[in-house]
Parts: C-alpha cells; sequence; structure tokens
C-alpha cells in the first residue's frame, strides 16, 4: 500500500493543493489503483515554503499542479 | 492602549494579560493574588471609590479570568462586588415635568397611579403601577423616564433580575450566554468566564507541536477585528504563540452550508444551528419547534470534529467573537472536538502576555474557506450560502424563502411567527448579536465598517464556490 498526503493547509491551498488532489485522483482513477494508493490530506507540514507539500511513504516532495501528473508517474506508479 | 470599545473590555483585557503572562512563566500560582496591585499600584483610586475596592474587584476577575468557580454552571457571571447597583426604580416623573394643565399622564394610566402635588407636578405611586409605560408615551415633556439596568435592557431574554441585596442576578435557566449583558455593563460587573489558562497549558504540555499539535480554528469574523495590524499577521501571531497552524472555521461553514441545504430541502422547513445562543433560545423559550433545528454542528463542530478525525494527535482552540461558544464546548456533542473556546479580546491579552507585537511580524496566509463559507459572519450570510449550497447541487427546484434574523428580539418575532403558523418563510437564519457574528460580545471593536470587511475577506477567498472550497476535505 503506497500513503499518498497532500498538504491542504492555507499555504499549500493558495498553490494549489486542491488541484493537485483533483490530478491524483484522476490517475488513480485512470490507473485502476484505488485498492493500492491511500490518499489523504493533512492541514498544514510545517513546511510551507515548499508547497505543495506532498508526502509519499513518510518521504516529503514538492508539488505543484503542473508537475503533480509527472510526479505521480514516475514516484507513485513505480511503487504499486 | 489597544483599541477597544470601553475601558472596561480594556480592564477585562489587563486582567487577562497579567494572568496570561504569570501562567506562561509557570507561577501564577505563587503569583495569582499579587495581580491585583500589579494593575492598581499606588494609593489613588482610579475607578471606585478607594484602591481596597478596586483590587478586591480585580481579584474577582482574576478568579474569573483562571476559569476558577466551577461550582457556577454559567459562562457569564456575575460579579457581585462589581455592581454598582443602578437604580431600576422602573418609571418615575423626572423635574422635566412642567406641572401642565393637561394631565395626559394621568387619563393614560390605566391604574390609578397618578398624582399631582399643589404644584400639579405628577408623581407615580409605585404601590399601583404596573410600569405598562403608558404615561411616558403620551407626556409631551417626556418628562416620565424607565430608570432600567443596562444588563436588564440589553438582557433580550429577561435573565436579569435584581437579588436580594439589589445586585444584578442571572437566571441561568434563561440565559443562553449571548453576552449581551457582559459587553453593555458600565461597571463590567458582568463577565464571561476565561479559559485562557486551558489554552495556554494545551500549548505548554504539545512541547511545541511534538506531543501533539495544536490547531486553531479562528470564525471569520476576525477578519473585522485587530484593525491596527493585517489578517496575515495575527495568523503569523498565532503561531507565534504555539499553534501548529491555523484554520478557517469558515470551511466548517461550507460544510454546514452544503449539508444545510440538503437537509432544508428534504424537510422543507428549518432554523439554522450555527449560533448556539440562538439554539439555546429555540430550546428554552419555543420548546415545540426543536424539531425544526438543524441537526448540523455549528461550523465550529463541524472543521474540528474533521480535523480531530484526521490528525491525531491534536488539540483544537477556536477563537471567536462570542462568549456562547464557551458554553457550546461544554456540551456533549461538541466536547470530543473542541478542547478550549476563546474569544478576540483574549487572544489580544495572549499576544501580549507574551509581548508578541503583530504589527511587526510578516504575513501569514489564512486560506481554507469560499467566499460563502466566510460571510456566515454576518446577518444574512447563512441564507446566501444555502441559497449557494441548493444551487451547486442541483437542488434548485427547491425555492429558497429566508427569514434572516440578527438580535434576540427579531429570531423571537420570526419564531412566534413560526409556532403560530404565519411565518411566511421556510428558513430562519437566527444569530443572537445584532449584525450577526460581528457584533458578538468577544469582540474587541464593534463597528459599521465590520460588515463590509466582511464581504471583504469573503471575496478575497481563493476558492469560489462551496463545493471547490469542501472538495479537497472529503475522503481522498
Amino acid at each position: 500500500m503506497v500513503k499518498l498526503t497532500v498538504c491542504i493547509g492555507s499555504s499549500c491551498h493558495l498553490k494549489g493543493s486542491r488541484q493537485v488532489v483533483e490530478t491524483f485522483q484522476n490517475l488513480i482513477e485512470r490507473h485502476g489503483i484505488k485498492e493500492k494508493v491511500e490518499l489523504s490530506g493533512t492541514f498544514c507540514m510545517g513546511r510551507c515554503r515548499e508547497g505543495v507539500c506532498v508526502l509519499l511513504n513518510d518521504q516529503s516532495y514538492s508539488v505543484s499542479p503542473e508537475t503533480a501528473e509527472e510526479f505521480f508517474e514516475t514516484q507513485v506508479l513505480g511503487r504499486c | 492602549m489597544r483599541k477597544f470599545d470601553t475601558k472596561v473590555q480594556h480592564l477585562k483585557y489587563k486582567v487577562l494579560r497579567e494572568v496570561a503572562r504569570e501562567a506562561w512563566a509557570g507561577r501564577l500560582a505563587q503569583t495569582a493574588l499579587d495581580i491585583p496591585k500589579t494593575i492598581v499600584p499606588g494609593k489613588v483610586p482610579t475607578m471606585r471609590c478607594c484602591v481596597y475596592k478596586e483590587r478586591a474587584i480585580l481579584a474577582e476577575r482574576v478568579r474569573i479570568a483562571m476559569g476558577l468557580d466551577n461550582d457556577k454552571p454559567n459562562v457569564i457571571e456575575v460579579i457581585d462586588i462589581a455592581c454598582d447597583e443602578c437604580p431600576m426604580g422602573g418609571y418615575e416623573v423626572t423635574n422635566a415635568c412642567r406641572g401642565c394643565l393637561a394631565h395626559r399622564c394621568e387619563d393614560a394610566c390605566r391604574f390609578g397611579a397618578i398624582t399631582f402635588d399643589s404644584n400639579h407636578v405628577a408623581h407615580i405611586d409605585k404601590s399601583k403601577c404596573k410600569e405598562c409605560g403608558s404615561c411616558a408615551k403620551v407626556c409631551p415633556y417626556s418628562a416620565i423616564h424607565d430608570y432600567k439596568r443596562p444588563c436588564e435592557t440589553a438582557c433580550k431574554v429577561k435573565a436579569i433580575s435584581m437579588g436580594e441585596d439589589k445586585q444584578a442576578c442571572i437566571n441561568n435557566e434563561k440565559c443562553i450566554a449571548c453576552g449581551a449583558c457582559v459587553y453593555q455593563c458600565p461597571f463590567g460587573a458582568i463577565t464571561d468566564k476565561s479559559y485562557i489558562l486551558d489554552v495556554i497549558d494545551i500549548i505548554k504540555k504539545s512541547e511545541g507541536n511534538t506531543k501533539y499539535k495544536v490547531y486553531a480554528v479562528v470564525a471569520p469574523s476576525i477578519s473585522s477585528q485587530f484593525t491596527y495590524a493585517r489578517l496575515g499577521q495575527v495568523i503569523t501571531g498565532l503561531k507565534e504563540l504555539g499553534f501548529h497552524t491555523v484554520i478557517e472555521a469558515a470551511l466548517g461553514a461550507d460544510i454546514v452550508a452544503q449539508a444545510e441545504s440538503k437537509e432544508l430541502a428534504e424537510k422543507g422547513f428549518l432554523t439554522s444551528s450555527c449560533c448556539p445562543a440562538f439554539v439555546s433560545f429555540i430550546q428554552k423559550n419555543f420548546p415545540a419547534l426543536n424539531a425544526f433545528i438543524s441537526h448540523n454542528l455549528s461550523p465550529m463542530a463541524t472543521i474540528s470534529k474533521y480535523i480531530k478525525e484526521h490528525e491525531s494527535p491534536c488539540k483544537v482552540v477556536f477563537i471567536g467573537p462570542c462568549t456562547a461558544k464557551k458554553a457550546e464546548v461544554q456540551k456533549d456533542e461538541v466536547k470530543p472536538y473542541v478542547d478550549a473556546a476563546m474569544t478576540f479580546e483574549e487572544l489580544q491579552a495572549l499576544f501580549d502576555s507574551r509581548d508578541i507585537d503583530i504589527t511587526a511580524l510578516s504575513d501569514g496566509v489564512l486560506d481554507n474557506a469560499s467566499y460563502f463559507g466566510r460571510i456566515f459572519a454576518r446577518c444574512g450570510g447563512l441564507s446566501d450560502a444555502v441559497a449557494e449550497g441548493l444551487k451547486e447541487q442541483g437542488l434548485s427546484d427547491f425555492v429558497l424563502k429566508p427569514c434572516s434574523c440578527d438580535g434576540i428580539e427579531a429570531c423571537r418575532v420570526a419564531l412566534l411567527k413560526k409556532s403560530k403558523n404565519l411565518l411566511d418563510a421556510n428558513f430562519i437564519e437566527g444569530m443572537a448579536c445584532v449584525g450577526g457574528c460581528i457584533g458578538g460580545a468577544g469582540c474587541l471593536t464593534h463597528g459599521e465598517k465590520n460588515k463590509a470587511e466582511v464581504d471583504k475577506y469573503g471575496k478575497q477567498a481563493y476558492e469560489k464556490t462551496i463545493a471547490s472550497a469542501v472538495s479537497v476535505l472529503k475522503d481522498i
């Protein structure tokens, strides 16, 4: 099981965390890996400057709405 | 001096600040008794007959600021020795009476209570007077005055009366904890119990948010407060105080708007459940209408529930304009989600107890909710949000007829009409404070511009619809 957590705190929200979440949701759907990815949100990871903050199995990444798809394909898919 | 509406608020703030200062330093148990002397040093009285009475009253304020008196169930308390026993003689003839010939007052009185002396000046026989006020209405010189206490006038649920010792006395069975009397008493003799020590304790024991995270949930009316600084600076200030992060209660309002519009379309009639004082007012005065109260938790409780369920381990502190929220968080259905509630007044005291000058801080950001969640802070906002919720969820077939009431008197009229089936509306938006939450007793300042400030803040929201604001919350 891959744990994917997106920061939905104010700062990341303004940088597009909703769009990142939507992208992840669509990709999970498209690849039919709902059972393999646990997608969740959290309010503030304390690294507001690096937003949108994404935690993949306890490792932190900085993602944007533009890079969300690429991130998912290179980092998440391989672990599923 | 910080900006408050009245000197009473400033005095209350000074007590809270000193109590907090000692609590942060961990020496309150030893120094609590010295606080009155810190605030009123020297021998010259500044407020009362002598410094000793001033300090005796301050000692009571310290107790209430420390949240003591747990045997008293109400969050609103009278400080007996601070009550100045204002005259409350009811209708009396003042020296504006000119001893006229018409004697309209005599004709208007149905109880024969008006008599005249040799100079034709009217007098009211108190044993006969029923306080109906007819005489005062007809006097061409407005010479008959109703001496009522400001607290009693402020209390629209008639919970305040004069005790045996002439001091104000609150009937807890009737009180809805709206705080109107707290704000109106010119002597500061009625006050809201403070839980700032709980807040300080929560922050301290989190050991820098390592043991658990401490979340501040702030009400949208904050946009009309702390006007000497920017909202972003207030957010940074909250983090300096030790909160892990700040979340808008307005996001809870978005969730509520979505659920409440659905509930309304299903049931056909609802009264709102956002304002705890309004809910309490219905329960105490219109029990037959209980079934119509929306089953939604308030925005505060709704977002706090979400935080508690998703961010374990954590503690949640609500910060708002409201004294009734302090009672709401004690309810069984809300208790598990909110660990403490405090007011903007108290937040100002906490900032200054740590010498945090928010005007010198950089800007943080606060942006979780939509325009609609944010405008809950002012009268009419909730109805607008419910209309939007119906639209967004394809429920436009349901025709919303809102009745937005601010102030208990307006609420009473609407509820009375509803109980007699005379109300031409299917949704009562009830707010106990005039203007809505921006008129709350725990606000630092109250002003004409506050509504515009809330609307401006609403329009700045990144999310323009309720659905988009709420979408990040669904179990993603």
